[in-house]
């Protein structure tokens, strides 16, 4: 299962090229058709995926090093909304080599399919990953029809 | 180059087992901060997904390595819609230098967030150096 949800999109380098070619096209202006309007640019954060079965689509952030408290999720009809702040504590009298943790306030917006229900939804963040579960309607899920 | 990337899609397919392999070379590296203060070199890296157990730290004199699998509650049936992370290994290396007591590591690991205390030898730590006059 978890094989298949980040296997559905390539990785190794064939991917990375395919993603950098895409990259070099949108920056030519000339990629394969228009990108959602609420896409961003790659590398932001908190990096995000989306995984769907017939009875719930589950969202990952993946954010380490936050308070829960610091997070506002919110959701109208299918377009789901994470914003939140994280603070990295600074080290004052240490001198820096590297400095790639993001710091600050964030804010990602992601568009759901359009079956789910936004009264159902959970969330949950473990291991500096947060969960959220929305299910679907059941008006939307494939039925078994019998033959008499 | 549009239309170069459309025609890989025929190479595309592969089998379960090829992809098997390919994913274990594929390996996302911790985004880290880095820094030293006269005790020792401190590194903090993300490593959201990863729990204490799924978690590795080697360290000889030379290399410093963090490897951890992210562990994601996944149900039955799931297919990805969109996936900035495209794998669930994460890993990084760093070349150490002699000063430091590799063997004395400390780490912690916290809601995905990695530290790493590294020591420096006291030989090596700096001593303040007074200017005398007179």
């Amino acid at each position: 299962m978890f094989v298949n949800l980040f296997d559905s999109f390539e990785g190794g380098l064939l991917g990375e090229l395919r993603r950098f070619e895409n990259e070099v096209d949108q920056l030519l202006g000339r990629g394969r058709g228009p990108a959602g309007i609420r896409t961003v640019r790659r590398g932001t954060f908190p990096p995000i995926n989306v995984g769907a079965s017939p009875e719930r689509v589950d969202v990952y952030l993946f954010a380490a090093g936050l308070d829960p408290k610091d997070l506002d999720i919110s959701i109208q009809q299918n377009l789901l909304a994470v914003s939140g702040r994280r603070n990295v504590e600074t080290h004052e009298d240490a001198d820096y080599y590297r400095r790639e943790r993001f710091e600050g306030e964030f804010r990602r917006v992601i568009t759901l399919p359009d079956d789910v229900d936004p009264e159902r939804v959970e969330a949950k963040y473990r291991d500096g990953v947060l969960q959220i579960t929305v299910q679907r309607r059941e008006s939307a899920r494939p039925r078994q029809i019998t033959v008499n | 180059m549009a239309a170069a990337a459309e025609g890989k899609d025929v190479t595309k397919r592969e089998s379960t087992e090829q992809a098997a392999t390919r994913r274990e070379d594929f390996f996302l590296v911790p985004p880290a901060d880095i820094f030293e203060d006269t005790e020792g070199i401190t590194v903090e890296a993300e490593m959201a997904g990863v729990s204490k157990d799924q978690l590795s730290i080697q360290a000889d004199r030379n290399n410093l390595t963090i490897e951890g699998e992210a562990a994601i509650d996944l149900p039955a049936g799931m297919e990805a819609l969109y996936a900035d992370l495209q794998s669930t290994r994460y890993r990084r290396s760093f070349l150490l230098s002699g000063e430091l007591e590799t063997d004395r590591i400390e780490a912690n690991l916290k809601d995905g967030l990695l530290t790493l205390r590294i020591p420096k030898r006291a030989e090596h730590k700096p001593r303040r150096i007074e200017v005398r006059t007179g």
